[in-house]
C-alpha cells in the first residue's frame, strides 16, 4: 500500500513538472482494495483493471519501473510506451489489461471466466471497476451472463463515492450502487469496508472459494474514497471539506498501521525503504529511451506489417 | 464436390472450423438449440455439445466482450450478431477493444475472434435490419472484414478467418441464402485479402462484393449482348484489400465501375476509387464510376427498396455510358 501511495504521489509531482502527457487517474485512498484483493488471489488468476488501475497492477506485482516507464511513454514501459497510464498490461502477471471505456472491460472479463469454464482450468477472473460503472449497460449485460452461466469470476466495485465529477449518490437510486443490484442477478449482496485491507482480503478469499468450487460469480462492493480528483485536470474542489476530513481519518494506510502497532523505528525504516524503491524505479524509467519511430506501425496486425 | 446453398454453407463452415480446432467455441443469440434465427447454425449444438455451442441472452455487448476475453485466454471464439445492424450496440467492443488491444499492449495480447453477422438489403427488413456495416468496419485499423458472395468462398474464407490471429468481421449477405454452389468436400481455405476474378473481360472492370457480385455477373452477360466484354472482380475481403487484382484488371480494360450496396460517401467504393485513381491513373481511359445506393436509410416499401439496391439495369447503364 505504501509503495502504491508513494508511486501515485510521485506521479502527481511528475505531472506538475510537465513530464507526463495526456490524462491519468490516481488511486490515492483506494490502496486497500487492490492489495487486499491481490493477497486473496492465486498466481494463475487473471485480473482486469480500469483506467484508474495503477494500484491494481502494482499490487499484482508489476515492477514500478515498468509502470513509470509506460506512463512516461518510454520503451521500457510494460506496453513499450504504446498504452500509457490507462492501459497498463502484463499477461505474464495475469494482468490482462487496463481499459479506458467505462464498463467495457466487464464483458471481456466475463469472457476470460468463460474460457476457464470451457477449458476446465482453475483460474479465477477478478474484475475491478468503479461505482460509476454500475450505471452503464455493459455492467448489467455482463453480470447477467456471468450469473446465468455460473462463471468463476469476482466482480469488485470500488465505490470511491464519485462518478467522475458527480457524487454517485446523485446518479443512482440506491444507497449501495453495486451491492443493492446484486439480487437482480441472483447474487449475494456483499458490502465491505474498502479501507480495511483485512476485510477486503477476507471477502475476496470467500468469493474466490465460491468461484473455484464452481458456484459462480460474486459481486463485492468495497466502500472507499477517492482522495484525489477524477483525473489530473481535476483538483476535486467540489468535494466538501468535512467529507475530505472524515475520509482522511479513515485513510487505509493509517488504519492498517494503527492495527499493526509497529515500533516507530520499524515504520520509519519501512517508509524510507519505500521511498528509495520508488525513487530508484523512477530513475530506471527516466533512463529508458522513447520507442523508435518503427514502433508506430508494429502490433496492428498479428500476421503482417502495417 | 457437393452442391449446397449459402445458408447451409454457413453451418458447414462453422462445423469444419470446430472439427479442425478444439479451441473453437461458438456463442450467440438462438444459435444453439433453435439453430439460428435464419437456420444458419442448425445441427451445431447436437454435434459439438453445450460446452462448445452457447446460447446467450439478448446481450450483444456481453457476446462480443465474452468472445474477446475468451480469445485473450487462448480460445478461438466465433460470435454471432444476428443482424449486422445490431453491431451498433456492441461497436465499442469491436472497434475500441478487439481491434486495439494488440496495439495498446504492444503485441502482448491477441484477439483472434470471428464475428459473424447477417447483413444486407433486398428482403423487406427495413432500415434497422438491412445494413452491412462493412464500410465502418473497413475504416478500423486492426479489424479484418470479409464479405463472401458464394458457398465455396464462404467456407474457405471462414476457415482462414478462424485461423487468423486478428479479429475478423464476417458479413454473410441475407439475399444470398438460397444461392447454390459447388463446394469441395475436403477441407480448404481461401486466403484473406485475395480477390477473385469471377468473369474475364476486355473492355471494362466491374468490382463488387456480396450480393452485388451476382448482379455484376448478370450485368456482364447483358453487356456481352451489346458486344461489351466486362471483367467481374469479387473483392471477397475489404480488409485486407486486394488492389493488385484490380490494378491488373484495369491495365487490360482501362475502365472501372465500382458497384456498392449502400450509400456512396465513405464507402469501400470510395477507397477503391481513390486508390485506383492514385496508383492506376495511367491505366485509365475514363473516369472511375460508381453505382451505389442513394444517401438514405434502407426503405421498407418493396418498390422503394428496389430503387435503393443497385440493379443489373443500373450497372449496365453506367457501363454503357463509357461509349
Amino acid at each position: 500500500m505504501k509503495e502504491i501511495r508513494a508511486f501515485e504521489d510521485k506521479l502527481q509531482q511528475l505531472f506538475s513538472d510537465g513530464l507526463v502527457r495526456g490524462s491519468t487517474h490516481l488511486a490515492n485512498g483506494q490502496e486497500a482494495v487492490a492489495v487486499g484483493a491481490a493477497a486473496a488471489l492465486a498466481p494463475q488468476d487473471v485480473v482486469f483493471c480500469t483506467y484508474r488501475g495503477h494500484h491494481h497492477c502494482l499490487a499484482r506485482g508489476m515492477p514500478p519501473e515498468a509502470a513509470f516507464a509506460e506512463i512516461l511513454g518510454r520503451l521500457g514501459g510494460c506496453c513499450g510506451g504504446k498504452g500509457g497510464s490507462m492501459h497498463l498490461t502484463d499477461p505474464s502477471l495475469g494482468l490482462l489489461g487496463s481499459y479506458a471505456i467505462v464498463g467495457a472491460h466487464i464483458p471481456i472479463a466475463v469472457g476470460s471466466a468463460w474460457a476457464s469454464r470451457v477449458n476446465g482450468d482453475d483460474a479465477v477472473t477478478c474484475c475491478f471497476f468503479g461505482d460509476g460503472t454500475t450505471t452503464i449497460g455493459s455492467f448489467h449485460e455482463a453480470l447477467n451472463l456471468a450469473a446465468v452461466w455460473r462463471l468463476p469470476i469476482i466482480f469488485i466495485c470500488e465505490n470511491n463515492q464519485y462518478s467522475e465529477y458527480t457524487p454517485i449518490a446523485e446518479v443512482v437510486p440506491v444507497v449501495n450502487p453495486a451491492a443493492d443490484r446484486a439480487s437482480a442477478y441472483g447474487l449475494k449482496s456483499v458490502l465491505v469496508d474498502g479501507n480495511d485491507i483485512e476485510a477486503v482480503r477476507s471477502a475476496v478469499t470467500d468469493a474466490r472459494g465460491t468461484a473455484a468450487e464452481g458456484n459462480g460469480p460474486s459481486l463485492i462492493e468495497a466502500v472507499t474514497y477517492r482522495q484525489s480528483g477524477h483525473s489530473r485536470a481535476d483538483p476535486g474542489t467540489y468535494k466538501p471539506a468535512a467529507e475530505v476530513a472524515y475520509w482522511n481519518t479513515r485513510d487505509p494506510i493509517k488504519l492498517f498501521e494503527t492495527s499493526l502497532d509497529l515500533p516507530t523505528g520499524e515504520l520509519e525504516a519501512m517508509n524510507r525503504g519505500v521511498e528509495a524503491t520508488i525513487a530508484a524505479a523512477l530513475e530506471v524509467a527516466l533512463a529508458s529511451p522513447e520507442p523508435g519511430p518503427e514502433a508506430l506501425l508494429t502490433s496492428v496486425w498479428g500476421d503482417a506489417p502495417t | 464436390m457437393i452442391t449446397m446453398n449459402y445458408r447451409k454453407a454457413i453451418a458447414e463452415a462453422i462445423a469444419r472450423a470446430m472439427r479442425r480446432d478444439p479451441r473453437v467455441v461458438f456463442l450467440g443469440e438462438d444459435v444453439g438449440k433453435p439453430g439460428g434465427a435464419f437456420k444458419t447454425t442448425v445441427g451445431l449444438r447436437d454435434e459439438f455439445g453445450p460446452n462448445r455451442v452457447w446460447d446467450t441472452p439478448i446481450s450483444e455487448q456481453a457476446i462480443i466482450g465474452a468472445a474477446i476475453g475468451a480469445a485473450m485466454r487462448g480460445l478461438r471464439p466465433i460470435a454471432e450478431i444476428m443482424f449486422a445492424d445490431f453491431l451498433g450496440t456492441c461497436w465499442d467492443g469491436i472497434a475500441n477493444h478487439a481491434a486495439k488491444l494488440r496495439y495498446m499492449s504492444n503485441g502482448q495480447v491477441s484477439v483472434p475472434i470471428v464475428i459473424r453477422t447477417h447483413g444486407g438489403a433486398g428482403l423487406g427488413f427495413a432500415a434497422q435490419h438491412s445494413q452491412l456495416f462493412d464500410n465502418l468496419a473497413m475504416s478500423i485499423p486492426g479489424l479484418k472484414v470479409v464479405v463472401p458472395s458464394n458457398p465455396a468462398d464462404l467456407i474457405g474464407l471462414f476457415q482462414a478467418a478462424v485461423d487468423d490471429p486478428d479479429p475478423v468481421l464476417f458479413i454473410e449477405h441475407k439475399a444470398l441464402f438460397d444461392v447454390k454452389g459447388e463446394v469441395d468436400e475436403d477441407p480448404f481455405s481461401v486466403p484473406l485479402g485475395s480477390a477473385a476474378t469471377v468473369r474475364q473481360g476486355e473492355d471494362l472492370t466491374l468490382v463488387a462484393t456480396g450480393a452485388m457480385v451476382p448482379v455484376c455477373v448478370q450485368a456482364a452477360e447483358r453487356l456481352s449482348e451489346q458486344k461489351v466484354s466486362a471483367e467481374v472482380i469479387d473483392l471477397r475481403c475489404l480488409t485486407p484489400l486486394d488492389m493488385s487484382t484490380i490494378l491488373t484488371s484495369i491495365a487490360k480494360t482501362s475502365r472501372i465501375v465500382i458497384v456498392q450496396e449502400g450509400p456512396a460517401t465513405c464507402g469501400w467504393g470510395s477507397e477503391v476509387a481513390a486508390r485506383t485513381a492514385d496508383v492506376g491513373f495511367n491505366s485509365l481511359d475514363a473516369p472511375v464510376r460508381r453505382v451505389t445506393s442513394p444517401p438514405t436509410p434502407t426503405p421498407f416499401a418493396a418498390n422503394l427498396e428496389k430503387l435503393w439496391v443497385p440493379t443489373v439495369e443500373r450497372v449496365v447503364a453506367e457501363a454503357m455510358s463509357f461509349w
